[in-house]
């Protein structure tokens, strides 16, 4: 005989806090999303000043993953296989840009860069400007997206079980040998979810860039100018190319690290 | 041949110390001991994947304690297979080749001779995915065996696999042993499967050795009561000796021969104790009244604990001869031992 079972309270508080979470980030984006009318949108993506700050805005923060994979790559890895002295407190260090708020970031890349540092001076003699630059936004960028490729990647190399990294080594794979055709092979996916993270961040990053670049202008900044002098109607359309921009890109990115569930 | 001298290992929590091993080129040697002894601790120091405190490691004569795992000439085989996922099977079995400076038509050879002694004709293009637990082991050895290595350490390889898998595996490794010149260096906490493989064995007790000697010397007599128990000799005992005979509480034992010097312990494989329900014991040796104190069913036979003064035995009892026996708890039975049966230590 069916009897009907009981649902617990907790199941529809769990069903009703979905709801209100999904429609608290939904509604306010999607109502920004069909605000402007198709005329404003085609204006505005045919302006080159709004082409330029979203290209920039894609190429910057792409650049802060390129610079995070390349050097965040050996440090997860580190973080991930070795225990040393101090660790805990790397772990903290770099979770460091996540928290501070960020015109702070912003303000304390622009001591380094100026003229009264010695790293500033350096710079300037090398031809290195942080001040007013794609290299000061880039620099912002790579600082708070670090920590969301480090933290990603480190969990994708833990994930993998370090037996097959000595096996391969007892095999007669140096350890480069053995991150190339072990390691990398199947951390390759948290790689570019890591990528994802860390660009994602970037590309949101208004605060500390708006410090120390307001010119160029990436997309975040140009909307806030046109927010400010213009009002809200006439910075809509511009933030409603970038968020389609950027779902595009990561749905792509995306897509690439699907397969991933298959195989595990 | 592997001489390990004097390998010391401190971990927080545990050390492992006064590990001397002394292994002879092709021998079949097994590391026995239970979980926690230290035993993997052992073979990954000696393929180099963990760093050691101290001591000293020496393969074929050269001395490989700071050598990188990649120079070292030993290869492992782990419990859980470890197949790197992403190779087909023959990728896997094929991966260390490329490290090895032999000339491609006999690594090659070997590879194809492995294959066929494995038994993975048919799964050679396969991916690793969706293949049973005995499969996957085989592809382990072959993997670890194609690069001809001097050493083949390998850990627990048949604990997690079903038993016919096991047996097959088992029966895979004598055979291998028996047409490789590799020394097969096996971790394992089943004395069956060292009785079955091994030509000798030593057993570790907690980061120790406790003994070194042939798989026999070792099963028929243990040196210290952790090895007899872990032998599965359920009966230990203090004793004092007089003459020929052990004294074990109220219990005089008859020896075979005089116990030597220093000995403190006797020891009876369950299996060596007689039952009988009638008769008399006047006339026999080391023959006692007694009770029985419980009955556990062991599967294929019975565990009877029977007390005889303030000793308690533990009989291991054929489940035929238990139902003859007509065994039960309370019941008054004879026990008898024979001096042979009686090992001194």
């Amino acid at each position: 005989m069916a009897t009907k079972r009981k649902i617990d309270p907790f199941f529809w508080i769990s069903v009703f806090s979905t709801g209100t979470v999904v429609v608290f980030i939904v509604f306010p984006l999607t109502e920004m999303v069909f605000q402007p009318s198709l005329q404003d949108l085609r204006d505005t993506i045919c302006d080159p000043d709004v082409l330029g700050s979203i290209g920039l805005s894609i190429y910057t923060s792409g650049m802060a993953a390129l610079i995070s994979f390349l050097i965040g790559t050996p440090f997860a890895y580190l973080l991930a296989r070795k225990n040393f002295f101090g660790k805990k407190l790397v772990e903290s260090i770099i979770d460091l840009p996540i928290m501070i708020p960020h015109p702070v970031v912003g303000i304390a890349i622009l001591g380094l860069a100026g003229k009264n540092h010695w790293l500033g001076q350096l710079m300037h003699q090398v031809g290195i400007q942080i001040m007013g630059t794609v290299t000061g936004i880039v620099t912002v960028l790579t600082f708070v997206g670090l920590p969301f490729y480090v933290n990603t990647v480190k969990a994708g190399f833990e994930a993998i079980p370090v037996r097959l990294e000595n096996i391969s080594r007892s095999l007669g794979a140096s350890l480069s040998e053995t991150f190339v055709r072990v390691t990398f092979r199947l951390a390759w996916r948290s790689m570019l979810v890591g990528i994802i993270m860390c660009s994602a961040r970037a590309i949101s990053e208004f605060g500390a860039v708006v410090i120390v670049a307001y010119h160029p202008m990436i997309a975040p900044v140009m909307i806030y100018e046109r927010f400010t002098a213009y009002g809200i109607k006439y910075s809509q359309p511009v933030a409603v190319w970038l968020i389609a921009v950027s779902l595009l890109l990561f749905l792509l990115l995306r897509i690439c690290s699907f397969p991933q569930e298959k195989q595990t | 041949m592997i001489e390990i001298k004097d390998l010391f290992i401190k971990f927080p929590g545990f050390t492992l110390q006064d590990i001397n091993l002394s292994i002879g080129d092709g021998e079949f040697f097994m590391l026995l001991g239970p979980t926690g002894a230290g035993k993997t601790l052992v073979l990954e120091a000696i393929a180099g994947i963990v760093p050691i405190t101290g001591g000293h490691i020496v393969v074929k004569g050269r001395e490989i304690t700071h050598h990188p795992p990649e120079h070292r000439g030993t290869s492992i085989v782990y419990q859980d297979y470890a197949l790197f996922p992403h190779l087909s099977v023959l990728k896997n079995i094929t991966y260390g080749l490329r490290y090895h400076k032999t000339d491609p038509k006999t690594s090659d050879k070997r590879v194809t001779w492995l294959i066929e002694q494995l038994g993975l004709q048919s799964l050679a293009h396969r991916s690793i995915h969706n293949l049973s637990g005995g499969e996957k082991q085989r592809i382990a050895l072959a993997r670890a065996l194609a690069v001809n290595p001097s050493v083949l350490l390998l850990d627990e390889p048949l604990s997690a696999l079903d038993p016919n898998f096991r047996e097959d595996i088992r029966e895979l490794l004598k055979k291998l042993h028996q047409e490789v010149e590799t020394t097969f260096l096996m971790v394992t906490h089943d004395f069956a499967e060292a009785m079955f493989l091994g030509q000798r064995m030593a057993v570790l007790n907690y980061g120790k050795i406790d003994q070194i000697g042939s798989v026999r010397e070792v099963f028929k007599k243990p040196a210290t009561p952790f090895v007899a128990k872990f032998m599965g000799i359920k009966n230990v005992f203090h004793a004092s000796f007089k003459d020929k005979t052990a004294q074990v509480h109220d219990l005089a034992l008859h020896l075979q021969s005089l116990p030597g010097e220093n000995k403190r312990y006797v020891a009876v494989r369950p299996e060596d104790i007689m039952i009988t329900r009638n008769g008399t014991v006047e006339n026999d040796i080391n023959a006692f009244q007694s009770k029985v104190l419980g009955v556990t069913d062991r599967g294929p036979y019975y565990e009877i604990s029977a007390r005889t003064g303030d000793v308690i035995f533990i009989i291991m009892l054929s489940k035929n001869d238990f139902f003859k026996l007509e065994l039960q708890k309370g019941k008054d039975i004879h026990l008898s031992i024979q001096p042979s049966s009686i090992h001194v230590f």
